[in-house]
């Protein structure tokens, strides 16, 4: 028996959202599976993973922390390959993000005001739009791939941290420790709900999320972005510029990125650390994906990665699932969502006698 | 500077352009099919620990390069899958391969860390590198006189012999080759399958070549770097044997900047870390500057086929 495809006349408007669905059910069935077959606790595995952070209510604080960064990154990704820009370096522009906002931290060391966490922010953005805008020039200018450089710089601001933390902004009192001093209260992000560890970089993921959507689905910079991704012939023909595209896609992707990191600088880690880079930028790819690069779908596609990062952690103490359990899950909805995303276009036609020309 | 360091330095330098080149070499062919796969860091991480994981129980460095090789073909035919037969988007299938095999890797090498294994040494008699000029010729493990054949044998497939004729014709023109009568994606499937299966030679390099144990991560990037090297040598074999090379004589600066002494030492040990990053994107950016008017990329790069009848 053979399938063939044909193609819908119309792209299908349930398999748009019912791909991710059943990516995430596909992936706990055959996850599931492979873990059984390797040895582990498979259907133990995707209970921990993918049930227990959600039943557990004093797990959701973590959700919500862990979910905040993926939105912020991954919106803006989303925007980014809306446009068909790979900016796969959010990573970096987080981490630049960061290690900006430690600046101006550490330069406002002991000092008090509402202002010192604002200018964190404005830092961080400009960190990581200034990072990103290095592939962007360079793709604007020179046609230089973007993936390949915004990745490179990625493996560079990993060292920058090291060297920071090591040297020039080593805390003296640290006992030889390679990190910053702890940021003075000022320069801590607040937690909104007391006795939580839930801060101010939740709510401002949702917010920000809302306002790209807004922009996204709005503004003439949506509409631009998405002809230019889509049909980058008609879009010259419309007059839109494919450079000012490009700059915008990265600009707003890496600004984005910085302001993760500077929410997670000032939030989860309040100093920084060699450890600061967390995978976060990589894993908001797969959320923008997740998500089908809607601002909306990816608060939500967030969320279920957050779901797998808590359940992985807990996973590791309850039935001793090794810690890169949930990176192979959260790749595995990537595939089948990839995998999925065909029968948008196309439709599974069983092929019941052989057709008269010898096809490949 | 002295002989014997010279040659030292000129030994580190092919250790460690090795798992590159023969990583680049395969991305090249698959890359002449018209098929950019993003997955190389991911295929070479899984080829590191399915190698390190052979070497360590049975002891065979020739049965551990074979598993490799395996292992990253296998890994490459869920790209393979996804991309040519579901027709799904190749930057993010490649990438979803390198997030996967990064954490394949890192399940599967579990409680390998910090466990020694014996590197792959030259299989030629000692007596034959006593000399450090004879070192330089025959001091090799026989990964490094593999990386120099198949530079060969790759510009030779592709522009000596028919079937390389028909893989770059698959390359540039899809609809024709299809037309003709030539299986477009059959061919592409085999070309994938070459990259997988060097790419997972190149990962098991790492432990059996350079630093001989399993750590999480331990390619480091240089899958990319070796995505990023065919770009520089504009597909083209020996210029990517040049480009490799270049970029172990970076990497080995690094290595001996701190092992100290003179000037290297006053640079931050970092910085020589990001050395061969930074040294990608200036070398990606000079490219992109010689190059004038038309690219010599595959036309049909990064480019679904559906055939239609």
């Amino acid at each position: 028996m053979q399938f063939r495809l044909e193609k819908r006349p119309q792209p299908s408007r349930l398999m748009l959202y019912a791909a991710p669905i059943l990516a995430v059910i596909l992936t706990m069935l055959v996850g599931g599976a492979i873990f059984s077959a390797i040895g582990y606790d498979g259907p133990g595995a995707v209970r921990e993973i993918f049930i227990t952070p959600l039943v557990t209510s004093y797990k959701w604080q973590d959700l919500g922390i862990k979910a905040a960064p993926l939105i912020i990154i991954g919106v803006g990704l989303a925007v980014s390959y809306r446009a068909n820009v790979w900016n796969i370096g959010a990573e970096g522009q987080y981490v630049v993000g960061g290690v900006c906002a430690t600046g101006v931290a550490l330069a406002t060391y002991g000092m008090t005001g509402w202002w010192i966490l604002p200018l964190m922010a404005l830092a961080g953005v400009a960190g990581g739009a200034a990072y990103a805008a290095i592939p962007a020039l360079l793709r604007t200018r020179l046609g230089v791939n973007e993936i390949l450089t915004s990745l490179m710089l990625t493996y560079a601001s990993v060292q920058l941290v090291y060297y920071l933390v090591r040297a020039p902004w080593k805390d003296p009192m640290g006992m030889g420790f390679p990190q910053t001093r702890i940021f003075s209260e000022a320069a801590r992000l607040p937690t909104i709900i007391p006795g939580t560890i839930v801060h101010l970089g939740v709510p401002i993921a949702i917010l920000v999320a809302l306002i790209v959507w807004f922009v996204m689905a709005r503004s003439l910079f949506g509409f631009q972005v998405r002809v230019v991704g889509a049909a980058p012939h008609a879009a010259r023909y419309g007059g839109f510029s494919e450079n000012r595209t490009i700059w915008l896609a990265l600009l707003v992707s890496g600004g984005l990125a910085g302001l993760a990191g500077m929410l997670e600088v000032a939030g989860p880690f309040q100093r920084l650390v060699p450890g600061f880079p967390t995978n976060y930028g990589f894993t908001a790819i797969i959320a923008a994906f997740l998500g089908r690069l809607d601002p909306l779908g990816v608060i939500f596609a967030s969320i279920v990665l957050a779901i797998t990062f808590v359940g992985g952690e807990m996973a590791q103490t309850t039935i001793g699932l090794p810690a890169a359990a949930a990176g192979i899950f959260q790749a595995m909805m990537l595939f089948f969502l990839l995998a999925g995303d065909l029968l948008i276009r196309y439709r599974l036609k069983r092929v019941t006698h052989q057709p008269t020309e010898a096809r490949a | 500077m002295s002989a014997e360091l010279l040659i030292a330095i000129i030994i580190t330098v092919v250790g460690a352009s090795t798992p590159i080149l023969i990583a680049a070499l395969g991305e090249l062919v698959v890359e002449k099919a018209g098929v950019l796969n993003l997955g190389v860091e991911g295929m070479m991480l899984i080829g590191a620990v399915t190698g390190f994981i052979v070497m360590f129980t049975t002891g065979n460095p020739w049965l551990a390069v074979l598993a490799a090789a395996i292992a990253g073909m296998l890994s490459s035919m869920i790209f393979a899958f996804l991309t040519l037969s579901l027709s799904a988007n190749q930057t993010a299938t490649g990438l979803a391969l390198t997030i996967f095999g990064t954490g394949l890797s890192a399940l599967a090498g579990q409680g390998y860390s910090a466990r020694p294994v014996d590197l792959f040494r030259s299989v030629f008699p000692a007596e034959l590198a006593t000399h450090p000029v004879w070192r330089v010729i025959f001091g090799y493990s026989p990964l490094v006189y593999f990386s120099l054949i198949m530079v060969f044998a790759v510009w030779w497939f592709l522009h000596k012999t028919r079937s390389g004729l028909i893989l770059r014709a698959v390359g540039e023109n899809d609809l024709s080759a299809h037309s003709i009568g030539y299986s477009v994606i059959g061919i592409r499937y085999a070309a994938v399958a070459f990259g997988g299966a060097m790419a997972g030679i190149a990962g098991a390099a790492f432990p059996l070549l350079l630093t001989p144990q399993w750590a999480e991560r331990m390619t480091a990037g240089r899958g990319w770097i070796a995505v990023a090297l065919v770009v520089f040598a504009s597909w083209r074999p020996f210029r990517l044997l040049a480009g490799a090379y270049l970029f172990g004589l970076v990497m080995t600066v690094e290595l001996y900047s701190k092992a100290g002494g003179g000037i290297l030492s006053t640079i931050p040990a970092e910085l020589w870390a990001a050395m061969p990053y930074i040294a990608t994107v200036v070398v990606l950016v000079l490219i992109s500057l010689r190059r004038t008017g038309s690219t010599s990329a595959p036309a049909c790069l990064g480019k679904p086929f559906l055939a239609t009848n």
